[in-house]
């Protein structure tokens, strides 16, 4: 009953929503920290780390997915109905897919 | 407030729409800017070389509060039993949460 | 051809058990005619519903192994998984007994969503001629010959995770009546659909297009419908 593109489309929407609301807070309490330019080049060396880096690229995909997921929903909700908006699936996840792998490639450049 | 639902919705999608460039234009800037590793000054110079930028975070800090927050509702409706006022205003503590963490991070890169 | 096939029934209401049943295996067998079968040889007290038994009446809706289905147009052999059958009255419906749901609920949310034609002053007198290719006469061709089988409704989540949600066969409902320019109510029938748990409510999860027998999709009419209630609200016209 669930298996289908659409519903997978949805959980994948739903569940990276979820995790960016949470991250959000602390994403901008570490921006706050910028009033100490020391405090925030303390966390930024930290977060240098290879695997904090391959966490931020995880990040960045979800950024990626659940914004790209977005404008596929925006579009079956504000646009003529497009008998196409399920091979959109396959785009976004290609899109932030590709924006993961050049997040990885630059932060190692 | 009489058709509360959609007028939620309504805010949902009109910050979505809000969102749509300034999250493409958020994940460019972390492509470019993550090369050769980030450093505070590098940031900061950045957002203060021009009053658009932290003009543009403000904006993204609003939209994300008012998204961010209506999303979390909605799934904690359907998927947990918790509902009603104490949610709608939980709902409204993580907006405003959200809002003044952004608005300081923008105060602060300003 | 011959041979049997195991079939586990539900039995009892709410709450119950799985009871197999050996059923001999026919060509060109029916979900329904296994059902039928169990009834007629096995266990006269099993209470199942059907009528026309060639997909037009909607009333032989069940889950069969755990996906709802039109019984009377699903071969046995295109479901059968490993030589087994599982069969459960409808999801997201009160169970009566045995196969049997109360369709209450399910109708009760056509009435909510106002699908009933409230005829205009104009085509209370006179003939209406509606082009075939008028769009609005296509949206509403496009999802009008729903057989109310309440497949879509089972098979929606945002009904199982929201009981009130209007669901997508009501909106589909509302959806061709806004389409129909005999009909007099626009506003009556976008405002019965902007309710709390009304159009909006729907995640684009698509099962009810993935499922209808009938291959209607409720999810387009839905997104129809969302843009129409979007804009009247944004314009103060609910």
């Amino acid at each position: 009953m669930r298996k289908h593109r659409s519903y997978r489309a949805f959980l994948v929407h739903r569940i990276s929503g979820v995790a960016l609301a949470l991250f959000l807070p602390v994403h901008l309490v570490v921006l706050g920290l910028a009033v100490e330019a020391a405090a925030l080049d303390r966390f930024l060396v930290w977060s240098a780390q290879p695997l904090v880096k391959a966490a931020e690229a995880g990040l960045v995909v979800l950024l990626a997915i659940h914004a790209f997921g977005g404008l596929r929903l925006l579009a079956i909700e504000l646009l003529p109905w497009s008998d196409r908006q399920k091979d959109w699936i396959g785009w976004a996840a290609a899109a932030a897919l590709a924006v993961g792998a050049g997040f990885i490639l630059r932060s190692f450049a | 407030m009489k058709r509360l639902e959609l007028w939620l919705y309504i805010a949902q999608r009109g910050s979505a729409l809000v969102l749509a460039p300034l999250v493409l234009l958020h994940l460019g800037v972390i492509l470019y800017a993550v090369s050769g590793g980030l450093t505070a000054a590098e940031i900061l110079g950045r957002t203060r070389s021009s009053a658009l930028w932290p003009a543009m975070y403000a904006l993204f800090a609003v939209a994300a509060a008012v998204h961010g927050a209506i999303g979390l509702r909605v799934v904690i409706r359907e998927w947990t039993a918790w509902q009603g006022r104490s949610l709608d205003l939980s709902t409204l503590a993580f907006a405003l949460l959200l809002l003044l963490l952004g608005l300081r991070a923008v105060q602060v890169i300003a | 051809m011959t041979g049997t096939l195991k079939v586990e029934i539900w039995r009892g209401a709410e709450e119950g058990h799985f009871e197999a049943f050996e059923v001999p295996t026919q060509p060109s067998q029916t979900v329904l005619d296994l059902v039928t079968y169990v009834q007629r040889k096995l266990d006269p007290s099993l209470a199942y519903r059907f009528a026309c038994r060639v997909g037009v009446c909607g009333s032989c809706a069940m889950m069969v192994n755990g996906t709802p289905r039109w019984t009377c147009r699903t071969h046995v052999n295109k479901v059968a998984a490993e030589g087994k059958v599982r069969i459960a009255p409808l999801r997201n419906l009160p169970v009566i007994k045995d196969l049997a749901t109360d369709m209450a609920p399910f109708f009760d949310r056509m009435q909510e969503a106002k699908g009933r034609f409230v005829p205009s002053e104009a085509a209370a007198k006179d003939v209406a001629v509606v082009p075939p290719d008028d769009p609005k006469r296509k949206e509403a061709a496009a999802g009008i010959e729903c057989i109310g089988c309440a497949v879509c409704h089972s098979a929606c989540d945002v009904v199982a995770w929201r009981p009130d949600y209007l669901g997508p066969a009501a909106l589909n409902r509302a959806w061709t009546l806004v389409n129909d320019v005999r009909d007099g109510d626009r506003q009556g029938h976008l405002a019965a659909v902007a309710v709390d748990a009304g159009c909006h409510a729907c995640h684009s999860h698509q099962s009810c297009a993935e499922h209808c027998p009938v291959g209607l999709n409720p999810s387009r009419s839905i997104a129809g419908l969302k843009q129409l209630v979007l804009w009247a609200a944004v314009r103060g016209e609910l």
